[in-house]
């Protein structure tokens, strides 16, 4: 069984770098995958791939990480960009996905531009 | 009026930079090719190779600096620290590396080394003045190690080029990491083969330029 867990930008956005690793960490290690409203910094994605390195175990493999960004189409032009800044600003909203899972059960996360696939491993065999 | 003494101390500073020694990062996920180029260049202008390629994942495991690398194009040099940095992945499974004829005590080890590589290639991202992303172009340019990669190195407004290798390969797509990447150069290469060499050489010395 699958466990897929949301989390709303509300609740995820206003963590800090440490508080947003721990949580993220900690579900996946449970073995959920989580889709987080919103894109983490650059910043923050490597701390976390340091984290889950430090982390790595016999049981721990690591994690599938991808995020889609809608802000970043191309042709855009600086006035686009700065009236949705401004709007997201207002809203308290940050605008696009980031889906992470264990490494043991998500295969593969094939991302293109505008869309996501999710490969999970078919038998999830785990050793003591 | 401006412009031009913007241009002369940007000149100036590139001149005096250089003497000071710059540091060229190569960067990527594993198996994009790191290491074959760090060799490819090495052998061109040193005579010696730089480290251990191979098709086993995580092949280099930690940050490898070849100092005082002298490049020349057009009749300019180029005098550089060349530092060759572990894969940088997501994951790492022992078990991954017994297809590789690794045996299980082999491959634990490797992969315990593998993930203190990894921690010390980012912490690396730091030092660099200059980073080569170094990916293999017959694969999908859009996961997310190489967007953190490329992310991380804007946020800290170090020039990058892109690499596009393994050009010689029939599956190698370079339009698709432009279009990726579209606000990076990108230079198609087979470091194993050295075909576009000459045209890497050239992007080596705009991309210490940009700085």
């Amino acid at each position: 069984m699958i466990t897929l867990q949301y989390i709303a930008h509300s609740e995820f956005g206003p963590l800090d770098t440490a508080s947003k690793i721990r949580k993220i960490l900690r579900s996946v290690k449970e073995d959920k995958i989580l889709v987080i409203e919103g894109k983490m910094s650059p910043e923050d994605e490597a701390e976390l791939i340091t984290c889950t390195m430090e982390q790595i175990d016999k049981r721990f493999k690591g994690i599938e990480i991808a995020s889609l960004d809608p802000q970043k189409k191309r042709n855009q032009d600086f006035l686009d960009v700065t009236k949705r800044a401004i709007a997201n600003y207002l809203l308290g909203k940050n605008e696009g996905l980031t889906i992470i899972g264990p490494a043991s059960i998500v295969k593969e996360i094939k991302r293109d531009p505008n869309k996501i696939e999710l490969l999970t491993k078919m038998n999830n065999k785990r050793k003591k | 009026m401006i412009k031009k003494l913007k241009l002369f101390f940007k000149e100036m500073f590139f001149i005096f930079n250089v003497k000071k020694s710059v540091k060229i990062g190569l960067y990527g996920p594993p198996n994009g090719g790191k290491t074959t180029l760090a060799n490819k260049i090495c052998e061109d202008w040193i005579g010696e190779e730089m480290g251990v390629a191979s098709s086993v994942p995580h092949e280099t495991r930690e940050v490898k600096i070849k100092e005082s690398v002298v490049i020349k194009s057009r009749g300019r040099e180029l005098k550089f620290n060349l530092v060759d940095t572990p894969g940088i992945s997501t994951k790492i499974d022992y078990e991954d590396f017994l297809s590789h004829k690794l045996d299980v005590k082999e491959a634990k080890q490797r992969a315990k080394e593998a993930t203190k590589g990894v921690i010390d290639a980012i912490k690396w991202l730091d030092n660099m003045d200059c980073v080569l992303v170094v990916l293999d172009s017959t694969k999908n340019p859009y996961s997310q190690v190489n967007i953190t990669i490329i992310g991380n190195l804007a946020a800290r407004d170090i020039p990058v080029l892109i690499v596009a290798n393994k050009i010689d390969l029939k599956r190698s797509d370079i339009k698709k990491i432009e279009a990726a990447f579209p606000q990076y150069p990108v230079i198609g290469i087979s470091a194993t083969k050295g075909n576009n060499i000459e045209d890497f050489y050239e992007e080596v010395f705009k991309l210490v330029k940009r700085r």
